[in-house]
């Protein structure tokens, strides 16, 4: 399936873009930053420590088991910083 | 009325803001608000802070933050501004506002709003100096703030 991929804060800057479309077979979220990982040490770098990255599927925070299920958007970010 | 969730760059003027949030509550007997401001960092040499956030989902989280509140805490109503973009120290950042009929749900209401928003609405803080820049971590503490929510059921 074919997903688009947005990532924010150091997470952008680590991977170096702030969007990409890929085509994937994973089926959750952590099948993805696996996947993800494994594309070369940028990648690897910053999905290093995923207890530092949190997730949305289409604009919902998600938990790292979430299906990937017809999800048409996933944003990879750090803990959010707001207030 | 403005809008009860705005995410900008604009500034704004909490007084008036607060004023106008007042002003067009009905039956409310409290009102109580909390306003962020751009704190410098302890080595003092702070140029701007940088807030990015995710276009679309923040509204939406913001949104769904505010109607939890309504429910929770029987609001009248609650206001939620948040700015975005490069701040300079001392500059405010965001604000919120909560009426309702008594002063215990409206002080409820405000520190629950914010315990959600900072750490569950998409803003990241990165704070550039002279020397470089570096993003805000999260703290455990904030976690914890909302922890206590969700034991008091």
């Amino acid at each position: 399936m074919k997903l688009d991929i947005r990532y924010f804060a150091w997470l952008r800057e680590r991977v170096g873009t702030a969007s990409e479309q890929i085509e994937t077979e994973a089926a959750t979220v952590a099948d993805l930053i696996a996947e993800l990982r494994a594309r070369d040490e940028g990648y690897a770098y910053a999905f290093s420590d995923t207890g530092s990255i949190r997730a949305a599927i289409d604009q919902d925070l998600v938990e790292m088991d979430a299906p990937l299920d017809g999800a048409r958007e996933v944003a990879f970010f750090p803990p959010m910083t707001g207030g | 009325m403005s809008e009860p969730v705005r995410v900008q760059t604009a500034p704004f003027d909490m007084g008036a803001e607060l004023n106008a949030f007042a002003a067009s509550v009905t039956g409310a007997g409290a009102v109580v608000s909390f306003s962020g401001i751009t704190r410098d960092i302890a080595t003092g040499d702070l140029e701007v802070m940088e807030i990015e956030h995710f276009p679309g989902m923040t509204e939406k989280a913001l949104a769904a933050i505010r109607a939890q509140a309504m429910e929770r805490f029987n609001l009248a109503d609650a206001m939620i501004l948040h700015r975005y973009g490069p701040l300079k120290p001392a500059d405010p950042i965001m604000m919120v506002a909560t009426a309702a009929r008594h002063r215990g749900d409206a002080f409820a209401g405000a520190e629950f709003l914010m315990d959600y928003l900072k750490s569950r609405a998409p803003f990241w803080k990165k704070e550039v100096t002279a020397s470089g820049a570096a993003w805000v971590e999260a703290r455990p503490e904030d976690e914890d703030a909302l922890a206590r929510w969700t034991r008091r059921g």
